[in-house]
């Protein structure tokens, strides 16, 4: 077996308190969730005043910055919107992100308390739980996302890769072909702006007079 | 990453004079030549006075006249520039191998700023002993290089409802390809033992983005490096310096940039970036999870918008690169009419596992519009569909993972237009 493989006695054993402070994750059946509780009410402060400013006061996201409620039953439509509530399968991604990587620019800051409570509030923002709902590594697993059921695993292989390894056609393969979508027209691609092209000119005459010297 | 467009919508003509302007320099024939051109008759100073000396430049740069040879991003596509992309310039690159310099940034909290002293990384979870390990300890196991191409999951998403991007750097600069050196991730597992119930490998970084991705333990076994040198030199900070997992052939989100943990267990964590981010929306409203391979693709990058053919009618050179995470391509496919006609390119240089290749297709333009397109066919058999055939199968809304023949209309004057065509 694998573990009988020859091992060259490189690195040391974690301590317990290493492990500890590095290994953070959380599944969805709850594995690596800390104890700790926090309320909707809670919640709703915390969010204010550490998140409300990217995501908006009730998570529906300012300017670029993410949404993180709402766009419930928009997935089949031309423009879904996917937030926690529409499209996120698990409440446990929820905590894990949070504690993990927000808030932006200030990752792991957070205490389990805190995490659990703005959890809460996003959960409760996403109507899937009711205002004085509490949240804790006890009831975690009895919250269930509407869109758990709607993942599946890619499924390339049954349909996809079969259809398309076919030997194409190679002569005559059409009788006429036409333009039907066009990116000038849409015309959001970055320019050069003109005081670029001229730096970078000035740039190389500079470079040039250099080699000179 | 967001699809939709917004912000500044620069005009089409300049965006095409900056792309020409590069060829201002060129000599074109006629005028004066009889006495004969001064580059040639008269001393040019490099000629005659002495060049930079060998201390001027302890670390090379490019020539200051390949300047637009860069990264560019767009602004618009995501909410600021510190979890966001950017792109290398295809257009302007030969052969596989990208210049690590230009190589494209995907960062999700930045490019991290770490001392290698005290970078570690840990395996933990279901192994008979966690274990830490310093850059120096890692520096001592048994070491490979291997050529793969790094793709983002979203190369090329912004295409998904027609096109939208002039120019391949933006519609296909998602990537890079270069030559890893590291440890073999089976050879670090082994050390720590992987028991028997694991089947899960969460890969961590230490940024402040803390990236994870849940691994099968298949495929860690298998083909999967932590690496520390690209190119035979160090990792670039924003490719993860000191250390990152290379996972040939699979979608980069996966490819965990300053690696810091290895953790095993017995399920996947479904994690945000394999939850949120990296699952690919159907048009029935179900989505496709880990959706791991990138499949078979092309792109002709010369002549494309950014690089438009300026020397007229008559002998001319098609190039492009071809990539296939399920393995090698044997061949591509090129055609100059829309696909009424395709020829078979000429592949040059070497054909690597899960790495770029480099095709060719000469011709003899006779100054009439173009329309271009290539076809990857990958050593499974598997030939790159269009994106039409995609949609059929997906819809427009799981960005990620379009790998659809890429359209260039050129015109009478060589300029080049991203385009669908029926």
């Amino acid at each position: 077996t694998e573990a009988q493989a020859e091992k060259l006695g490189l690195g040391r054993p974690a301590t317990a308190d290493e492990v500890k402070a590095w290994d953070i994750d959380v599944r969805p059946d709850g594995l690596g969730l800390p104890e700790g509780r926090g309320n909707v009410e809670d919640g709703e402060e915390l969010f204010i005043d550490n998140c409300a400013a990217c995501h908006g006061d009730f998570g529906e996201g300012v300017d670029r910055w993410p949404v993180l409620s709402g766009g419930h039953d928009s997935l089949e439509d031309d423009r879904p919107v996917k937030t926690i509530g529409s499209y996120w399968p698990y409440v446990s991604t929820v905590y894990d992100y949070i504690n993990r990587a927000m808030p932006f620019g200030a990752a792991q800051t957070l205490e389990p308390d805190q995490v659990y409570a703005i959890t809460a509030y996003l959960l409760n923002m996403n109507d899937v739980v009711d205002d004085d709902f509490e949240l804790s590594h006890e009831n975690f697993a009895d919250v269930k996302l509407e869109n758990e059921d709607n993942f599946f695993m890619d499924d390339r292989a049954d349909g996809e890769l079969k259809e398309f390894a076919t030997e194409p056609c190679m002569t005559n393969c059409k009788d006429s072909v036409a333009i039907t979508k066009r990116a000038a027209i849409i015309d959001v691609t970055p320019e050069e702006t003109a005081a670029s092209e001229a730096d970078s000119e000035a740039k190389a005459e500079a470079a040039a007079e250099e080699m000179k010297a | 990453m967001p699809v939709l467009f917004k912000g500044k919508k620069p005009s089409r003509r300049a965006f095409l004079k900056g792309a020409v302007a590069g060829g201002a320099g060129a000599l074109t024939g006629g005028t004066a030549l009889a006495a004969g051109e001064k580059v040639i008759t008269e001393l040019q100073p490099w000629m005659s006075e002495s060049g930079a000396p060998v201390d001027a430049m302890p670390y090379g740069k490019p020539s200051a006249y390949e300047d637009h040879v860069k990264r560019r991003t767009v602004e618009w596509l995501t909410a600021d520039p510190i979890s966001s992309i950017n792109f290398t310039p295809l257009h302007e690159l030969d052969g596989i191998i990208t210049p690590n310099g230009l190589a494209f940034e995907r960062h999700h909290g930045g490019a991290a700023d770490i001392e290698p002293g005290k970078h570690r990384l840990m395996i933990n979870g279901l192994v008979e002993t966690e274990l830490v390990f310093t850059m120096d300890d890692l520096m001592r196991f048994p070491r490979e290089n291997h050529v793969y191409f790094l793709e983002c999951a979203a190369n090329s998403g912004m295409e998904w409802r027609g096109s939208q991007l002039n120019g391949c750097q933006f519609t296909h600069g998602m990537i890079h390809n270069v030559m890893y050196t590291g440890v073999p991730l089976r050879l670090l597992l082994e050390e720590a033992g992987v028991k028997t119930a694991g089947k899960w490998l969460l890969a961590e970084g230490a940024d402040s983005a803390a990236m994870t991705r849940s691994i099968p333990m298949e495929k860690a076994m298998d083909d999967c490096i932590v690496a520390f040198k690209m190119n035979g030199e160090a990792l670039r900070p924003e490719q993860g310096y000191p250390v990152r997992l290379v996972v040939p052939g699979w979608e980069g989100n996966m490819w965990v940039k300053w690696l810091r943990r290895l953790e095993v267990g017995d399920k996947p964590w479904h994690h945000r970036e394999e939850t949120s981010k990296y699952t690919d929306l159907l048009a029935n409203g179900k989505a496709r999870r880990f959706t791991w391979e990138m499949d078979a693709k092309s792109v002709i990058t010369n002549p494309s918008p950014q690089a438009p053919i300026k020397h007229g009618k008559g002998p001319t050179v098609i190039t492009g690169v071809a990539w296939s995470g399920r393995g090698t391509v044997p061949r591509v496919d090129v055609t100059v009419d829309g696909g009424i006609t395709w020829h078979k390119a000429r592949i040059s240089g070497p054909s690597l596992d899960k790495s770029m290749h480099r095709f060719y297709y000469e011709f003899d333009w006779d100054g009439k519009p173009l329309l271009l397109q290539s076809r990857a066919h990958d050593s499974t058999g598997y030939v790159q569909p269009t994106k039409d055939q995609l949609r059929k199968f997906r819809g427009v809304n799981s960005i990620y993972h379009n790998n659809g023949i890429q359209t260039w209309a050129v015109d009478e004057e060589g300029i080049a237009e991203n385009v669908e065509i029926s």
